[in-house]
């Protein structure tokens, strides 16, 4: 019998590969304003903010298990505060939208502190009643136009970039980077020590508590961290719409139901997921959108077959096939002169 | 006088709100299943109220004998041919398909019946009223707050002293025990869904007298309902009436304030509860 020598690694084939094409991607994307039209800057934009939506309401919902269908809530308070703090602080916007992000950090504690107490589904309808309160809390706000809403001064727009053009790439790439951002924050987050804890808790909470991880706050750190890049997303979205009113702001189908559609197709509880379920859903946007309801009662049909046949997604049904993991959390022990099983993959 | 007044419009609108609540509290204590599409499935009984109404010309309230058992029938296949398949351990998959289906009942009204705001008609009941001690109580609120009552003993009747109710206690205590005992859980479930939209139906019609309505306000009537069954507290159907109550009381006394602040009064009386009485005011069972 010889001895084996064996190396423990994180990364495979697949990831490295998937790294570099990742990369040549991200070049392309980052090149859009020079080989794509307006049109489609715009729905690439609007892609990549869902994507990060989608992947904030996976990482809570799919890793913390924190469901809820209440991230309308930041969305439209980030939305709101961009605009507050553009059209009465008279900050420049990318600064609004930094502080709508510390904001709704803030406000997002005494909001954990209070539906914390709500467990499972009860908590994900009490994170709806919060949103709800937020909606009819701005509505009562004259000074930013109370139930009809209000517009961003084009003295405020032009602060972005004199040029229309400039502007557009401009939204694009902070769409992009939004999106970059989000995806890099939970990938190192869950490789980290704190992410281990997460993955620990979502497998099992009882044992994890008995191995001393702090649940509670665990799951605060994450709602808390999800809820402020959500609000910055949020202002980024309404930094793009130009004009914003409370049902628009706080509305669950746009950024709650579609957001969960996306990362259910996808496959819930995967980094990959999230960007696969995004380029679903837009695709099947744009083939089915002048249906109307019909496609909404399509994309409902398709989420509750997803969910009974392939609770995984579709991300899930391609790894129970190959095997694949492009975003590597686990860790993997390679024997270097196994006979048999070269592989074996444990996840963490 | 005028405070008063907005304490007992406000009770008298919590009986509505406890009929709302009624089938989710059921449906929860049963088989810890929170339906998301619960809202929806209010209007869709308040929808069939009104084309029964207007095909048949009976009035609303007789029009119930066809609307509860179509919605009970609804209701069991309903769940035994979707619900009962995301019963388990995870929270995710029921959660997930009610939410699903409330988009699918939303769009699906929306595309057979517009999104024009509609009413059922019940002639002289609308605006027929009493005076009592200087108060003028509205027959409808009045008769709606005596349904709730009386639904609610209904239920609790049946859960305590009938065989089904049996049933439905020894599934929510033990499933698999139950099942041993020779209940087949997944026809009980299919029965308390039953059970929990005939109820619904009721809700629905009362609902589509007293205000009108149209596809998209579902996800508002899930929320008093849930908010109603937390006060006062999981699993206690007399408390859950209480919880409507006091919902009710707050959105008017909010109103008297600043129409403005109807809904959001309401709001912030659960927020406060939450706060301080985290499982309710009477809970029975933990979530």
């Amino acid at each position: 019998m010889t001895t084996q020598t064996h190396t423990i690694t994180r990364s495979s084939n697949a990831a490295r590969v998937a790294a570099v094409i990742g990369a040549l991607v991200l070049i392309v994307l980052i090149a859009a304003p020079w080989w794509a039209g307006r049109a489609d800057m715009r729905l690439m934009g609007e892609l990549f903010l869902y994507l990060a939506l989608a992947s904030l309401w996976n990482l809570l919902a799919g890793y913390a298990g924190l469901v809820s269908v209440g991230q309308q809530a930041f969305v439209g308070f980030g939305g709101y505060m961009l605009f507050a703090l553009t059209i009465f602080g008279g900050l420049h916007p990318l600064a609004a939208i930094a502080l709508a992000g510390m904001l709704g950090a803030l406000i997002s504690v005494p909001v954990a502190v209070l539906i914390f107490r709500l467990r499972g589904a009860y908590f994900a309808i009490g994170t709806w009643v919060i949103a709800e309160v937020f909606r009819l809390g701005f509505a009562q706000i004259s000074a930013l136009g109370g139930g009809s809403g209000s517009s961003l001064p084009v003295a405020i727009v032009k602060s972005l970039a004199d040029k229309r053009a400039m502007r557009e790439s401009l939204s694009y790439w902070l769409a992009l980077g939004a999106a970059i951002l989000v995806i890099t924050a939970v990938y190192l987050f869950l490789r980290s020590r704190k992410g281990l804890a997460l993955t620990a808790i979502r497998d099992n909470e009882l044992a994890a508590s008995s191995l001393g991880i702090d649940i509670w706050r665990t799951k605060f750190i994450v709602y808390v961290v999800t809820s402020a890049l959500t609000a910055m997303i949020g202002a980024l979205i309404f930094l793009q719409k130009l004009r914003i009113s409370p049902d628009a702001a706080f509305n669950v189908n746009d950024w709650t139901a579609f957001v969960i559609f996306i990362v259910v197709i996808g496959g819930i509880g995967t980094i990959e997921g999230p960007i696969i379920g995004a380029l679903v859903f837009f695709a099947l946007r744009e083939t089915l959108a002048d249906l109307g309801t019909i496609y909404l009662m399509v994309l409902g049909l398709v989420a509750i077959v997803m969910m009974l046949k392939a609770p995984k997604g579709i991300w899930g049904l391609i790894r129970s096939r190959f095997d694949l993991q492009i975003f590597p959390l686990g860790y993997r022990v390679i024997a270097s002169e196994g006979p048999t099983s070269p592989e074996t993959e444990k996840e963490a | 006088m005028e405070w008063l007044n907005a304490v007992v419009q406000g009770t008298l609108l919590g009986g509505l709100y406890a009929l709302f609540a009624a089938g989710l509290s059921l449906i929860f204590g049963i088989m810890r299943l929170v339906n998301i599409a619960h809202g929806d499935l209010i209007v869709l009984g308040a929808y069939l109220g009104l084309v029964v109404t207007t095909s048949t010309g009976l009035h609303p309230l007789l029009a119930l004998a066809f609307v509860v058992p179509a919605m009970a029938l609804i209701g069991y296949a309903l769940q035994r041919g979707l619900l009962n398949q995301t019963l388990g351990d995870d929270l995710l998959p029921p959660l997930l398909v009610t939410f699903g289906l409330s988009v699918i009942l939303q769009n699906g009204l929306l595309e057979v019946f517009t999104a024009d705001p509609q009413k059922i008609s019940a002639g002289a009941l609308e605006t027929a009223s009493i005076s009592a001690g200087g108060l003028s109580l509205g027959i409808l609120p009045v008769l709606t707050f005596a349904i709730a009552i009386a639904v609610i003993w209904g239920l609790q009747w049946t859960f305590y002293h009938t065989a089904l109710g049996r049933a439905f206690r020894a599934v929510s205590d033990n499933q698999d025990i139950a099942q041993l005992m020779g209940l087949n859980r997944r026809h009980i479930f299919g029965l308390a869904m039953a059970l929990a939209l005939g109820v619904t139906a009721i809700a629905g019609v009362l609902l589509g007298i007293r205000t009108s309505f149209d596809p998209s306000i579902g996800s508002g009537r899930l929320i008093f309902g849930f908010e109603a069954v937390i006060i006062g507290g999981l699993g206690n159907l007399w408390g859950t009436l209480v919880g409507g109550v006091i919902l009710g009381v707050a959105q008017t006394i909010g109103a008297k304030f600043d129409p403005g602040w109807q809904i959001l009064a309401g709001h912030v009386a659960f927020l406060v509860i939450l706060a301080i009485r985290p499982n309710g005011l009477f809970p029975r069972v933990s979530a």
